[in-house]
Parts: structure tokens; C-alpha cells; sequence
């Protein structure tokens, strides 16, 4: 009995792991948080998959992990957002040439008590430092990841070393985007998140965007192959027909026209 | 919390009407711990059991480690699968990383400890009770391996049902080396991972109780066909 339903089961098993398994072109896209949790890579990636019968996998960390994962070639195309850390990899022969995608803002959440008091300012610099003089809880990534290091830059402007106050006001979640905006939500702490996250994220409490607009808050994604010079099984023209997809007229007309609820969350602008 | 609640209802209504590609989650999820739980029981039994019933040096500190292992983090496991599989690694040339294949490696890391380790228990106890009986027949320790394991067969389903739980549950180490690629590698633990960092807390949670539907479908299949066993068991006694 018990082995006749052993042989079921394995035999079944087999069936399922049929499709699965076929073997199609395919590549792996090391990418960020934000790309993924707006829904983006889902509404824009059917379009080229239907042009060209290539499957594009996408495996979302921060950016720090996805040009460490990239590094080891463990990816075929990276498209992340930290613009020195694209050039540097490029520049290490990691990558073969960068090229602008598409943009958008970061914001400065925070609750609607707002102690800092820094509600509908447009100084990122100027709010941070309201925010460390009132020593309200600030929940920062603390993840290496490109929204992790915009923050630390903006927290350099304003002459605040926050590492000081690690623990206490300034709380380092060490995780993804989307699971600190939860953090910021549970403790109503201030978080500075890409727009595209925060226009999808479903459990605000109390937090609102407080602070937008600053030229400083710009948020650049670039996209590169990783050079098959360094590892020789990059799906190097499969990864380079996706990037000349997604910089050209119709990969950059999908971005465009991915509104949810009928906003714009990022803004193609490759050359 | 009112919203909360109807948010919830409406997500377990979404489900329950047949989302085909949660349902492709649901089997990719069954598909992959069942595969890791089948090969953790090929490796852990006989290991088990060989270690329940040989005398050798250093046996106690290898049933020590073994029991320890019984905890190892998957995030540890993810990891050292990952550096493994990864193109920089020993094994990148077989393109394993972010494949359900992968998956199954890291799960069968963490199952095979428990199926190992529960089974060395289970024979040891039968083996002291056969012990004369099987010296008296002349067999030797070793030999007696497949027959203690045919006996204690109802036992260890017990392991392999604890080797399941751990493996349909576990996060930390799928979703570094399967990536919780949508239609490739996404799986119930990561998909409710997912949904968490959307702040779709309630999908998330009732997600949640599908899995918790899921372990309890397993477990009540499980139990029933070793209790049918059972009885055909006493009828041919």
C-alpha cells in the first residue's frame, strides 16, 4: 500500500517537474527592491518576452547585494540604482558599459505628529538635521543598498554622523525597503524610501510623505551587462538584446506607460 | 483592526477561488520539500541507522554533531549553497543557482540532519530489543540495518513529517539560493516574505493559513496511511 502510493507520488512528481524544467532562453536580471515591489518588471517584462521568447528571471535584493551577486556572475544583466557603484563596476571590468534607464524621487516619510516638525519642507539636508536635533526615531536601511547609501550622503550634507546614535533615535533595519517601511510604520519613525516602493506599500499607519522635492532626492537607474570577459557564461547577447529592449523606443515607452492607479512612478530617460 | 479583518477575507476569498498562479506556488512549495524529503530519507535513514547500531571511535561526537545540526540556520545553509553554486563557485559550471534544483539541495542540508538523527534514535532502541535475537541468528551489526529500518518504518514516517515541516517553512535559505523568481523559484514562504515587504499584511497572512492548510493536508494523509498500514500490519500478524 504505502509503496504503491510512494510510486504515485514520485511518478507524479515527475510530471509536475516536467514544464519547469524545459529548457528555454532565458536570463537572470540582478535588480532592486523598488523595481520589483511597484510592479514594474512585472507589467514591462511580457511585452519583451512576447518580442523575443526570452525568459527574463528576476531576482530582486538591495543594490549592494545585486552588484555583489553580479561580481560573482550570478546574473546576466544588473539594473539597480546607485549611480557611483554602477560606474565603479563597470570601471573593476564587471560590467561592460552603464546606460541611464529611467528615474524617479526619493521621499522623506514620516508620522502625521511629525515631532521633527519638518512637514512640507523640500530641504532633505535641513529635515535630517530637524530629525537628529529632535532625536526622533529614523528607520534607515542599513543594508548597503542604494536607497541606503542616498541616505547616508544626505545625513553627510547635514554634518550628522548618525552611526552615533545607532540604536537609540537612529534604528538600522539591515533589510529591504519595503519590510523598513514596516519598521517605520510599527514605530512611527521617520524612513527616507524611493517613491515607487512607498506609492505601493499597503501599510502606512501613520506615516506621510513629508518632505519631497529636492533636486537632491533625484533617484537615477542605470542598466548593465555583466561582462562576459570576467565570466564566460553570461548569457551575454540574450542579456544584451534586454538591455537594448529596455533603452530603446518601446522598452522605454512600456516604462512609460506603467501608471498604477494612474500615476506615473518611474520616468524613462535613457539616451 | 476592522479593515484588517475584511482585508483578510477578501485575500482568503481570492484564494480559495482557484488563483491558478497561486496554485502554481502551492505546488512548486509541495513539489520541492516533498523532492528534498524523499532525498534527505535515501540519505538520513541508512546513516541513522548505521550509526544507532556500529561501534567506533568518535560515534558519540558525530551523533552529537549531528543532533546539533538538527538547528542549523537556514540562512547558513542558503548561504553556504549559494558560495557553492554560484558561477564563482566550485560548482557554477552546472548552472544550479536560482533553480528549483538549488532549492532542493539547500532544504535537503537542512532535512537530512532530522531524518538522520531521529531515525539513529528510533533503531537504537529496536536494535537493544532485537539484539539477541539478531545475534542468535548470526547476523552482523551492520547487516541488520535494512530489517531495523523495515520494522521502525511506521516510527520514522514521524521523521520524515518533522523533516517536511522544516522544509515547507523554511525562507532563510530558499530565497538565497532560488531567488524568488515570479514562475521559476517563487514559493509559499517567499511569496508571503513578499507580500510582507509590499505591507500587504493581510495577503500575507493568509497566505499564511494556506500553508498552515497545507502542513495540516500532509500531516492528516500521512497519519491516515500509517494507520491503515497498522491494521493491515495486525491482520497479516
Amino acid at each position: 500500500m504505502i509503496r504503491n502510493v510512494f510510486r504515485a507520488v514520485v511518478l507524479s512528481l515527475g510530471l509536475i517537474a516536467g514544464p519547469t524544467t524545459a529548457e528555454e532562453p532565458f536570463i537572470v536580471v540582478q535588480s532592486t527592491t523598488s523595481t520589483q515591489n511597484s510592479g514594474l518588471l512585472d507589467n514591462i517584462l511580457p511585452w519583451f518576452e512576447a518580442e523575443t521568447g526570452i525568459d527574463v528571471r528576476v531576482v530582486a535584493v538591495g543594490t549592494g547585494q545585486a552588484i555583489r551577486n553580479a561580481i560573482n556572475g550570478d546574473g546576466d544583466v544588473l539594473l539597480v540604482h546607485s549611480r557611483a557603484d554602477e560606474e565603479q563596476f563597470v570601471a573593476d571590468g564587471w560590467g561592460v558599459e552603464r546606460f541611464d534607464v529611467m528615474y524617479n524621487d526619493f521621499v522623506l516619510v514620516g508620522p502625521k505628529s511629525d515631532p521633527a516638525g519638518v512637514e512640507g519642507g523640500s530641504d532633505i539636508v535641513a529635515a535630517l538635521t530637524a530629525v537628529s536635533q529632535a532625536k526622533a526615531p529614523f528607520a534607515s536601511r542599513g543594508d548597503d543598498s542604494g536607497t541606503h547609501k542616498a541616505e547616508l550622503r544626505h545625513w553627510e550634507a547635514a554634518g550628522v554622523d548618525p552611526a552615533d546614535a545607532s540604536g537609540t533615535w537612529y534604528r538600522e533595519t539591515g533589510s529591504g525597503m519595503g519590510a523598513t517601511l514596516n519598521v517605520a510604520s510599527g514605530m512611527d519613525a521617520y524612513a527616507l524610501t524611493d517613491r515607487a516602493t512607498w506609492e505601493s506599500f499597503g501599510n502606512r499607519g501613520n506615516l506621510e510623505v513629508l518632505v519631497e522635492g529636492d533636486p537632491r532626492l533625484f533617484n537615477q537607474y542605470g542598466v548593465i551587462l555583466v561582462n562576459p570577459d570576467k565570466h564566460p557564461r553570461v548569457r551575454a547577447s540574450a542579456g544584451q538584446r534586454f538591455v537594448d529592449w529596455l533603452i530603446g523606443p518601446d522598452g522605454q515607452a512600456a516604462i512609460e506607460a506603467f501608471k498604477p492607479n494612474g500615476q506615473q512612478l518611474f520616468f524613462p530617460n535613457a539616451k | 483592526m476592522q479593515g484588517f479583518a475584511s482585508e483578510f477575507n477578501t485575500a482568503i476569498g481570492l484564494i480559495l477561488n482557484g488563483d491558478a498562479e497561486l496554485w502554481a506556488i502551492v505546488l512548486l512549495s509541495l513539489k520541492v520539500s516533498v523532492f528534498a524529503v524523499l532525498i534527505s530519507a535515501l540519505i538520513g535513514m541508512p546513516v541513522g541507522a548505521a550509526l544507532a547500531v556500529a561501534r567506533f571511535p568518535g560515534r558519540r561526537v558525530l551523533i552529537i554533531l549531528m543532533n546539533a545540526l538538527m538547528g542549523f540556520p537556514p540562512v547558513v545553509v542558503g548561504l553556504l549553497v549559494y558560495l557553492m553554486l554560484s558561477r564563482s563557485g566550485p560548482l557554477g559550471v552546472l548552472e544550479l543557482l536560482y533553480t528549483p534544483t538549488a532549492m532542493i539541495i539547500a532544504q535537503v542540508v537542512l532535512v537530512t540532519p532530522i531524518v538522520a538523527a531521529l531515525t539513529r534514535q528510533v533503531v537504537e532502541i529496536l536494535a537493544e530489543e532485537y539484539s539477541e535475537q539478531l545475534r542468535s541468528l548470526g547476523v552482523s551489526r551492520l547487516a541488520s540495518v535494512p530489517v531495523l529500518l523495515w520494522d521502525a518504518r511506521l516510527a520514522l514516517v514521524t521523521a520524515l513529517l518533522a523533516g517536511f515541516g522544516r522544509a515547507i517553512a523554511e525562507v532563510g535559505a530558499v530565497i538565497i539560493v532560488g531567488g524568488n523568481i515570479n514562475h521559476v523559484t517563487r514559493v509559499m514562504t517567499t511569496t508571503i516574505a513578499l507580500e510582507t515587504s509590499k505591507g500587504n499584511l493581510a495577503l500575507a497572512l493568509a497566505l499564511g493559513a494556506i500553508l498552515i492548510g497545507i502542513a495540516i493536508a500532509v500531516n492528516a494523509m500521512v497519519s491516515a496511511l500509517t494507520l491503515q498500514a497498522e491494521r493491515e500490519g495486525l491482520r497479516h500478524a
